[in-house]
C-alpha cells in the first residue's frame, strides 16, 4: 500500500478522497485538516448563519466515516511545508509525514481588501465554521452590521445577521449586486429585493479605513464619508490558497496549475478543487469540486483515462424569498448572440436567456427560479433550441412549477452538486426501497449539496417511489412556510422565545389557529417554560385548563391517577357537582370522572373545591394511564400495573405533547386495560414488562408495536420516558404517536431511543427531566391568573340602561 | 330602522389582553371587544354557524377563529371569511378609547330590540352584501 496524505478536510478533498475508495485499495490514507471540525458542507454556512439548518445538519462525513475507511485523521493541524524531494510534509505542531503521494486541497482564502484598521475588534471574515461560530456569537438584536462586498456570500452573510437581528447595510465595491453572476438590470431586481427584505444596499463605494477606539465604531469610504457599525463582515471574494503548491514546486498562476487529467507538475503530487487552475479558470462553486474529484481519482489510482473538461458555471443565491439563479454567459456584448429578456417590475421578476447559434449560452433568473433545472440542462447539454423558440421563456406545459419530470431523460443530471442524475434517483427508489427525501439523500446524496434540486428530487420521489411520504417536508401553514423540523431548528438556533417572535421574523407576522398552537407547542418543549408563553397564540381550552363544550361551558375532569381514588376525593367531586349545580356527571373512557357545563367564571373556585390537580382532558398533552387492578388483587395478576401506572402517570403529567397521549398499565397478557392500543402501554408478564407503542383505538384503530422487553418496573418507566421525549421532540404538532410511529418506523425508533447509545438516552432523559422540572399543574392559575380577566365575566360599565 | 347610535363605555383597555378577546354582556345579548394592539375592534358574540363565543377565538391578523368549528370572520366588518363557500356575518360595531377606557357605538334601539339585530342585518340594509341574507330576524 502507498501512503497518501491529504492536505484539506474540506468538500472538495473529502469528495476526491471517496472517489478514489471506490476505486481498488491501493492507499494508507491521512488527511490534514486546519479546522477542528470533521467535513462540512461549507456553502451551508450562511444557513447555519441564518438559523435554518445546525452545525450538525451540514456535516457530510461523521468520524465513524473515518474511521470505516481506516482514514488517519489529523484535526487541527495545519500543514506548513511540503518538501517534494524529501516527499514530506510538516505541520505546524512539528509533525513530519511521509508519503508516496500528495493531494492538496487547501481550497481558498478570503480576499481582505487594503482597508486601514482591517484588524480592529468586531471585523470578522465569512469563511468557515469557526467564523460562523464567532459571527454568531456576536450578533446581537440592534446591533448594526456592515457587510463589505456585494457577491453570493456578502448577500448571504447579510441575510444571516440580518435575522439575527442587525441592521444590516451592504457595501459593495461595483455599481452592481453580484456583479460576476448578474447584469446591471437584474443586479438592480436583486436590490430591490434586498431593499424590502430591509437591508440597505451601498452601491459603487469603496471602504478605506475601519473607525473606533479599540473596536469597530464606524466605516470610511473614499471621499471621507462614514457610516456607524458595531461588526463588520468582510466578504470581498476568494482567492485559491496555493502557498502550499508553491512550496512543493508546482506549477502555479493564480491557482495550481492542472491538465486535463488533473495532474499538476509532479507526477507524485495532485491538486483539486478550489485551489487549482484548469484550462485558465479557476473555480469557487462545489459541482466542479466532484467532477475533478472523480478524474483524479482515476488518475491517481492508476486508472489513467477520464477527462476533466471544465464545467457550466452556475450559482444561485440561497436567501429564502430571494430567488437568483444564474449560469454561463451573462454579458450582452457577445459576437453573435441574442439575447431574450422578460421583466414583470411589479412582481420582480427578471428573466434573461443569452442565445448562441440555437443554442443557450447563459440565463440570469431573478425572482422566479422554478425553471433553473430545465435552462442547465439546456445549457449542459447543449440542445438545439430551434423548434422552442416560442416556449422558450414560457414552458407550454401549464404546469405549476418548472417541468415535468416524466420529461427527463434517464441521463440529465438532476443534483448539479454531487452529480446524481434521474435514472440513478430512480433507480434507488426501485432497487434500493428509498422512499423519502432522507432516504435519497443518504442513498444517493443528491440535494446534500446547495439544495437546489430538492424540489426537484422530491417531485420524483412524489412520481416514482410508491411509499413516498410528503409529510416530512410539509410546511407548517402558509403563515410560516417551513417544515416543522426546520422550524424546530430554527426556533432554538435563533432563540426565539415567543410565538409572535417567529411570526415576525419569519412568517407573516400575523399566523392563525393552525401555527399558533403548534408553536406555542414547540417553544413549551424547546424551552420548557422559559420562555414567554402567549396565551393569545394558545386554543381557548389551553387558556382557561378546561374543555369547551358546544354551548360555550366548559367540562372539567381532575386527575386520578392510573384511576384510582378514594372515598375523600369522590366525596368532594359530588360535593362540587351539588354545589356548582353542574348538569352532568361522567365516568370517562379513560377511567375517570368528568363534570360538564361549568361556567368558565366558576373555574377557579371548582378547581379549589376539588382539591384534585388538572387532568389535562382539555390539552394536547399527557392525559391518564389507565390501569387494571394488578397483583395486588387480582388472581391472574402478574404485575403490579396499578402501582406502575400510578407511577409513569406521576412521572409525565402536566407536559404537553405534540397530540394527546394516553396510555396504560395492564399487569398479565389478558390486557384489560387495552394497553395494546394506546400511545404508550406497559403489558406486564411473568418477570418482565413489555413496553409497547403507537397503539390507537380511535379514529384509526392500531396494535401497538414492540418497543422494548425489560425486566423490572424501573426499566419499564425508563423506557416510556425515552421514547415519551423523543416523541416530543420529533413529531409535528397534531401528529398522534401512532402516525409519528409508522412515518418514522419503529425500527428507527428503537434505534434512537432505547437501541440508542448512552449518552444519547441520556440526553433524552434530561431534556425530560428539565421540562418536568418545570412543568406544574395549571389549575393552580387559580390562585394568580395570567390576566385580570382570564376567567372574570367582564360587566359594562355604564351598567344596563345608559 | 332609525340611524340614530349612542355610545357608552363598556370597559377598561386593560381588561382585554393583546391579541385575545373578550365577551361583554350588554342587555341580552353579548358583544365581544378584541384587542389587536392599540385598536380594539368589536363584534357579535355569536357565531351564526352554532353560536359559537367568538370572544374565546384564536385572532389571526384581524379575523378571529370561532373556537368551535373553526368558521372565521373579520373583525373590521364582520364579514365571514371561511368557510367561503357559506354566506354568513355576524354584527360588528365602532369602538373608540378615551383615557384607557373602550367605548362602544351601539343603535339607539339596541336594549329595546338587541334580539332582533343579531345577524347583520345593518349592514344588509346598507347594501353592503348579499351574502347577509341569513340573519336572523
Amino acid at each position: 500500500m502507498e501512503k497518501l496524505v491529504v492536505v484539506g478536510n474540506g468538500m472538495a478533498g473529502i469528495a476526491c478522497v471517496e472517489q478514489i475508495l471506490r476505486h481498488a485499495p491501493k492507499f494508507n490514507i491521512t488527511i490534514f485538516g486546519d479546522e477542528t471540525h470533521v467535513n462540512y458542507n461549507r456553502i451551508l454556512l450562511s444557513s447555519v448563519l441564518a438559523g435554518e439548518k445546525s452545525i450538525e445538519e451540514i456535516t457530510l462525513n461523521g468520524l465513524n466515516w473515518y474511521q470505516q475507511h481506516d482514514i488517519a485523521l489529523r484535526l487541527g493541524v495545519r500543514i506548513t511545508d511540503v518538501d517534494a524531494g524529501a516527499k514530506t510534509v510538516t505541520g505546524d505542531d512539528g509533525s513530519v509525514t511521509g508519503f508516496d503521494k500528495l493531494l492538496l486541497a487547501t481550497g481558498s482564502l478570503p480576499v481582505i481588501p487594503s482597508i486601514q484598521d482591517v484588524m480592529k475588534d468586531g471585523v470578522f471574515v465569512f469563511r468557515n465554521l469557526d467564523d460562523t461560530r464567532s459571527l454568531l456569537e456576536r450578533a446581537r438584536p440592534g446591533l448594526k452590521a456592515v457587510v463589505i462586498g456585494g457577491g453570493l456570500l456578502g448577500l448571504e452573510a447579510a441575510r444571516g445577521l440580518q435575522v439575527q437581528g442587525c441592521d444590516v447595510t451592504v457595501v459593495h465595491l461595483m455599481e452592481t449586486l453580484m456583479e460576476r453572476q448578474l447584469d446591471v438590470t437584474g443586479g438592480s431586481y436583486l436590490a430591490n429585493k434586498m431593499n424590502e427584505l430591509g437591508i440597505t444596499v451601498l452601491l459603487g463605494l469603496s471602504t478605506t479605513a475601519i473607525l473606533g477606539k479599540g473596536k469597530v465604531e464606524r466605516v470610511q469610504f473614499k471621499g471621507g464619508g462614514t457610516i456607524p457599525a458595531d461588526l463588520v463582515v468582510i466578504a470581498a471574494g476568494i482567492r485559491p490558497n496555493i502557498e502550499l503548491g508553491q512550496k512543493a514546486g508546482l506549477d502555479t498562476k493564480r491557482g495550481i496549475v492542472v491538465n486535463d487529467y488533473m495532474e499538476t507538475s509532479n507526477p507524485d503530487v495532485f491538486a483539486v478543487g478550489e485551489c487549482v487552475q484548469h484550462n485558465g479558470i479557476c473555480y469557487g462553486l462545489v459541482a466542479p469540486l466532484l467532477e475533478q474529484g472523480k478524474v483524479l481519482a482515476a488518475t491517481i489510482t492508476g486508472n489513467k483515462g477520464p477527462k476533466y473538461e471544465g464545467t457550466v458555471l452556475a450559482s444561485k443565491l440561497k436567501i429564502m424569498g430571494v430567488d437568483v439563479f444564474s449560469a454561463g454567459e451573462i454579458g450582452d456584448k457577445v459576437d453573435g448572440s441574442e439575447v431574450i429578456r422578460y421583466e414583470d417590475p411589479s412582481l420582480g421578476i427578471y428573466k434573461k436567456l443569452t442565445l448562441k447559434a440555437s443554442k443557450l449560452t447563459g440565463v440570469i433568473l431573478v425572482g422566479d427560479t422554478s425553471d433553473s433545472h430545465r435552462y442547465m440542462e439546456w445549457l449542459r447539454s447543449g440542445t438545439d433550441l430551434a423548434s422552442m423558440r416560442r416556449q422558450l421563456l414560457f414552458p407550454d406545459t401549464g404546469g405549476d412549477a418548472g417541468m415535468d419530470v416524466a420529461k427527463i431523460s434517464d441521463n440529465e443530471t438532476v443534483c448539479g452538486c454531487m452529480g446524481v442524475t434521474k435514472g440513478v434517483i430512480v433507480h434507488a427508489i426501485h432497487e434500493r426501497g428509498v422512499n423519502t427525501l432522507a432516504q435519497l439523500k443518504e442513498c444517493t446524496k443528491a440535494s446534500t449539496g446547495c439544495g437546489s434540486c430538492t424540489e426537484l428530487c422530491q417531485q420524483l420521489l412524489k412520481a416514482v417511489a410508491p411509499e413516498f411520504e410528503e409529510e416530512s417536508r410539509k410546511v407548517l401553514c402558509k403563515c410560516v412556510p417551513f417544515a416543522e423540523d426546520n422550524l424546530r431548528e430554527i426556533v432554538r438556533s435563533q432563540r426565539l422565545k415567543s410565538v409572535q417572535e417567529v411570526l415576525d421574523i419569519y412568517g407573516n407576522g400575523q399566523g392563525c389557529e393552525v401555527c399558533k398552537p403548534a408553536l406555542s407547542y414547540m417553544l413549551d418543549m424547546l424551552w420548557c417554560g422559559d420562555h414567554d408563553e402567549d396565551r393569545s397564540a394558545r386554543f381557548i381550552n389551553d387558556r382557561v385548563h378546561a374543555n369547551i363544550q358546544k354551548d360555550g361551558t366548559f367540562s372539567v375532569i381532575p386527575r386520578i391517577r392510573g384511576g384510582v381514588t378514594s372515598a375523600a376525593e369522590l366525596r368532594r367531586i359530588a360535593d362540587v357537582a351539588e354545589k356548582y349545580r353542574v348538569p352532568l356527571v361522567k365516568i370517562t373512557g379513560s377511567q375517570r370522572i368528568d363534570l360538564l357545563g361549568v361556567k368558565k367564571s366558576d373555574l377557579p373556585k371548582v378547581w379549589a373545591d376539588l382539591g384534585m390537580t388538572s387532568g389535562q382532558a382539555y390539552t394536547k398533552g399527557v392525559r391518564m394511564v389507565k390501569t387494571c387492578v394488578g397483583t395486588d388483587f387480582c388472581r391472574f395478576g402478574t404485575q403490579d400495573s396499578t402501582s406502575a401506572g400510578i407511577e409513569l402517570e406521576r412521572r409525565l403529567e402536566n407536559l404537553f405533547t405534540p397530540h394527546k397521549l394516553k396510555m396504560a398499565v395492564v399487569g398479565c397478557p389478558r390486557n384489560c386495560a387495552e394497553a395494546t392500543v394506546k400511545d404508550i402501554g406497559l403489558v406486564g408478564q411473568e418477570g418482565s414488562w413489555q413496553v409497547v407503542v403507537g397503539g390507537a383505538a380511535g379514529k384509526k384503530v392500531r396494535k401497538a408495536d414492540l418497543l422494548i422487553t425489560v425486566e423490572t418496573t424501573e426499566q419499564a418507566l425508563d423506557a416510556s420516558g425515552i421514547f415519551f421525549q423523543y416523541y416530543r421532540e420529533n413529531a409535528n404538532y397534531l401528529e398522534r404517536t401512532y402516525d409519528f410511529v409508522e412515518r418514522i418506523g419503529i425500527e428507527k425508533v428503537r434505534k434512537e431511543t432505547v437501541y440508542a447509545a448512552e449518552p444519547q438516552k441520556q440526553a433524552l432523559r434530561g431534556r425530560l427531566h428539565k421540562s418536568k422540572a418545570r412543568s406544574r399543574d395549571a389549575w393552580l392559575e387559580r390562585n394568580e391568573p395570567r390576566t385580570a380577566t382570564q376567567f372574570v365575566q367582564i360587566e359594562m360599565m355604564d351598567g344596563v340602561l345608559v | 330602522m332609525k340611524n340614530e347610535t349612542k355610545w357608552i363605555r363598556v370597559t377598561y383597555a386593560h381588561n382585554i389582553p393583546l391579541r385575545e378577546g373578550r365577551a361583554v354582556r350588554i342587555a341580552e345579548s353579548e358583544i365581544a371587544i378584541f384587542n389587536l394592539g392599540g385598536r380594539f375592534l368589536a363584534v357579535e358574540n355569536r357565531c351564526p354557524h352554532r353560536e359559537g363565543p367568538l370572544a374565546e377565538g384564536i385572532v389571526s391578523g384581524t379575523t378571529v377563529v370561532c373556537p368551535l368549528h373553526a368558521w372565521k370572520f373579520n373583525l373590521e366588518n364582520g364579514q365571514g371569511v371561511s368557510p367561503a363557500s357559506s354566506a354568513h356575518c355576524v354584527r360588528s360595531f365602532r369602538t373608540r378609547v378615551e383615557d384607557n377606557v373602550i367605548w362602544l357605538e351601539l343603535p339607539a334601539n339596541f336594549f329595546t330590540e338587541s334580539q332582533a339585530l343579531l345577524g347583520c342585518m345593518e349592514q344588509q340594509a346598507e347594501g353592503a352584501t348579499e351574502a347577509c341574507s341569513v340573519a336572523r330576524v
